[in-house]
């Protein structure tokens, strides 16, 4: 080969794997991203809900209903709206009622929210960026209840 | 009394670190050689100060000295000794002086050991850490300050974050860290060679120890973390493509990149402004890693505190570094001189190969990973990007770059021989392949991918090692003991390191015949994992020295009989009213068993997850042998990786 075909055949090589991993790239952030949405999301319908997301908010008091081979039916709130959500599985460590949560799964045709995953936290007072902003939205975003244990 | 000695200390490092950053690069600037010979002085003088304030943190935290801030939100006079001592660095502002200890100590090594440098280079490059340190140390003063005294002192502390108290985690931010950090005297390097406007294969050599030095403690602080996420947090996962990981993952995978053009640098003079460039931007990922974690724009188990202040912060810090290096970088790169041209099919092809494919990949994470912050600033949708993400892209980027491992090893300098590599390859590629899928098609039966891709982690392991055997073997049997010990140790290590890539591969393969049983059982009853039998026998109260447990003591047989007690647990911190899991795992060969309970309801019952994972070590052992074989590189001074001593001597003859 001489220089020039080298060179070339080195540019287009490299071209091609670049122009491949953008593809990749764009038909990933095409499909493969899961949107986040709060209660009253749900309730306008305002988005395509066949496809899966994470359903975001505090888990209602008193919803929590635990019934044999771990199924777990509760809701959540963002203060405004309520979406029921059924689960099978261990619940995380933290999972309270009145505590932040997220949720990913799809609604089934009940308008119940089936999740697949329920997300872990690692601190009590760690409330989910997207669930506070999604409560001071609606208006009931008390930061002092979050904080309460802070000196 | 020793609190405000520290606060004070860091105070003068401050002060140390602006000297270092201003007077040394004023001496290069004026050819002045005593104001230059001060840079080496000046970093050792940090590394003393800043270790002095990180000493006194520690024993603000051995002493439990509530009356200090920070050690009374993080600590508990009850929590065991080693996490009195790790609770340093699990919080905020600790894990901040870690950072500024470790810039020191990356100084004060170059000003010890690399006094063979010219010592502009050597003034310049220690200027540029001091600048770096200036700016950590200003934000620690600033805005993170460990040392704040609490006026009315608690009698008690609010404990550290119960995930955080286990030994992984001990060692896991200090390593990650070492990583991390280690890569700033490598951009520290670049920046001051072309602030110099010297770049050559000198610039290479030097480089590539610390290179190696950070990539090791960062392979090995990323399996760590990983390795603890799977028995902390009790899912059973490895990996999750948590912003955080990512944060971790992109300079490991750009340094990795950097690590191989290095040497393509220092032994064809080639591929210098590439180079250059990988180190900034190396640097920089770790630079934008730290902000991502620490800023509060994610929100994870490494997100401490949600501080606006700090995240704006930070991100001057990240932008002044960036912008100005990248700027530094195109004033300069130009005046380089371009390296030579080489065939693609070489060894210089193939170490260009892996770094385009390394490179793509990090920008897939990359993209992945901001996406969803640039998207939420824009339009204020938010999502998250995850695994089917990152499986759709950087999946099929790897795979050809692990494919492409057996060959470009052992393809010559200059100008390589694609086909006779092939052939040298072939039996051992249509063993390996061709053995899995027939032991998947016929034996064991299960996905034909899962046994390709064992297929291909086998390949790169066994054809990697094989290139030791080939060397070994050469010219018969006699002397095989005496030319094993003779190999260069870097060439043992980039066998070894490549085998640990293929390890690894295999792992992770391997994890999709995991069998995973969710079940709620009774004291008696039981449940079946593949050849196993889990029963429970009963649920036990017991205590820790800051924590409540309940124990579930399981009893696990296989059809020879019982084989182990399993005893998962549930505990409760008393310190934050926290629970946590504790998982229980039986070894058995490189597979384990692996059982997560969950809280108890009311009775006598047990939620419990519980998986059979085959082989699942081989995803840490991996990385583990990676390690290894970067610590017998960097112990192999006089000939570097990828040279093989034969070719090493050709070299000049061919050039001449």
């Amino acid at each position: 080969m001489t220089r020039k075909q080298k060179r070339f055949a080195m540019i287009a090589g490299f071209g091609l794997v670049l122009v491949a991993g953008m593809g990749l790239i764009l038909m990933g952030l095409q499909d493969k991203i899961v949107f986040f949405r709060s209660p009253s999301d749900v309730k306008a319908a305002k988005f395509d809900m066949s496809k899966s997301f994470r359903l975001g908010g505090l888990v209602a008091n008193g919803s929590v209903i635990k019934s044999e081979n771990q199924r777990v039916e509760f809701q959540v709130t963002d203060g405004t709206n309520v979406v029921s959500v059924r689960y099978t599985g261990l619940l995380p460590d933290l999972f309270r009622e009145g505590q932040g949560v997220i949720a990913e799964g799809k609604l089934d045709a009940q308008g119940n929210f089936a999740a697949a995953t329920i997300l872990a936290k690692h601190d009590e007072n760690y409330m989910p960026r997207e669930v506070a902003d999604a409560l001071k939205k609606q208006g009931h975003w008390h930061p002092e209840d979050s904080k309460a244990r802070k000196p | 009394m020793i609190v405000e000695l520290g606060h004070f200390a860091l105070l003068l490092a401050l002060a140390v670190a602006l000297f270092q950053a201003i007077v040394p690069l004023w001496g290069v600037k004026r050819g002045d050689g005593a104001l230059m010979t001060l840079a080496p002085s000046a970093a050792l003088v940090q590394l003393l100060l800043v270790a002095l304030a990180f000493a006194a943190l520690t024993h603000a935290y051995l002493s439990s000295d509530f009356s200090v801030q920070n050690v009374y939100q993080n600590s508990h006079s009850l929590k065991p000794l080693i996490y009195k001592w790790s609770g340093v660095w699990g919080n905020h502002e600790g894990s901040m002086l870690l950072w500024v200890l470790i810039l020191a100590l990356f100084g004060a090594a170059v000003a010890v050991f690399s006094g063979a440098l010219p010592r502009d280079m050597l003034a310049a490059t220690l200027s540029v850490q001091g600048l770096v340190a200036a700016a950590f140390l200003a934000f620690l003063i600033f805005t993170s300050n460990p040392f704040t005294r609490i006026e009315m002192p608690p009698l008690e502390g609010r404990d550290l974050n119960p995930v955080l108290q286990d030994p992984g985690l001990a060692i896991h931010p200090p390593l990650l860290y070492l990583g991390y950090v280690g890569f700033s005297i490598v951009f520290s390097f670049a920046a001051g060679a072309l602030l110099i406007g010297r770049i050559d294969a000198a610039f290479a050599r030097m480089v590539r120890p610390w290179t190696l030095t950070a990539w090791i403690a960062l392979t090995l602080g990323i399996a760590m973390g990983s390795y603890w996420a799977y028995y902390e947090l009790g899912w059973g996962g490895y990996w999750f493509w948590d912003p955080v990981e990512n944060a971790s993952l992109m300079p490991w995978l750009t340094g990795t990149a950097l690590l191989h053009s290095a040497i393509v640098m220092e032994k064809r003079e080639a591929l210098k402004i590439w180079t250059v460039l990988l180190a900034i931007i190396t640097f920089s990922l770790s630079l934008l890693g730290t902000f991502l974690v620490r800023s509060g724009v994610l929100t994870s188990v490494h997100a401490f505190a949600v501080d606006p202040q700090r995240g704006l912060f930070i991100l001057i810090i990240l932008i002044a570094f960036i912008g100005g290096s990248f700027m530094l970088f195109a004033l300069r790169a130009q005046s380089m001189e371009a390296g030579r041209l080489f065939s693609p099919v070489s060894r210089e092809g193939g170490l260009v190969f892996n770094n385009l494919f390394l490179s793509v990949s990090a920008l897939a994470v990359f993209v992945g990973t901001l996406y969803p912050l640039l998207l939420e600033a824009i339009t204020g949708d938010k999502i998250s990007v995850g695994p089917p993400f990152f499986n759709l892209t950087v999946v099929p980027i790897a795979l050809p770059l692990i494919l492409g491992i057996p060959f470009g090893q052992r393809l010559a300098w200059k100008r390589g021989d694609f086909l006779g590599v092939a052939q040298r390859l072939w039996v051992l590629g249509a063993l390996t392949f061709l053995g899995f899928l027939a032991y998947g098609a016929f034996v064991h039966r299960g996905p034909l991918l899962a046994w390709l891709a064992i297929g291909l982690g086998a390949f790169v392991a066994l054809a990697s090692l094989d290139d030791i055997r080939e060397r070994v073997m050469r010219g018969g049997i006699s002397g095989m003991a005496s030319r094993l010990f003779s190999l260069p140790r870097a060439f043992l290590a980039m066998a070894l390191a490549h085998a640990g890539m293929g390890i690894m591969v295999i792992g992770i393969a391997a994890t999709i015949f995991e069998i995973e049983k969710v079940a709620s059982l009774t004291p008696g009853q039981s449940v079946e994992l593949g050849d196993y039998t889990l029963t429970l026998e009963g649920i036990v109260p017991a205590n820790g020295p800051n924590f409540t447990a309940t124990i579930a003591r399981f009893r696990l047989r296989d059809s020879a009989g019982e084989v182990a007690v399993l005893e998962p647990a549930k505990r409760i911190y008393i310190g934050r009213r926290m629970p946590t899991s504790e998982v229980a795992r039986y070894h058995t060969g490189l597979s384990e068993v692996y059982v997560a309970v969950g809280e108890s309801s009311e009775g006598q019952k047990v939620d419990l997850r519980a998986y059979w994972k085959p082989y699942v070590l081989l995803i840490w052992i991996g990385p583990l042998l990676m390690s290894f074989a970067g610590l017998l590189s960097l112990s192999d001074r006089r000939l570097r990786i990828g040279a093989p001593k034969r070719a090493a001597r050709r070299a000049p003859v061919e050039q001449s």
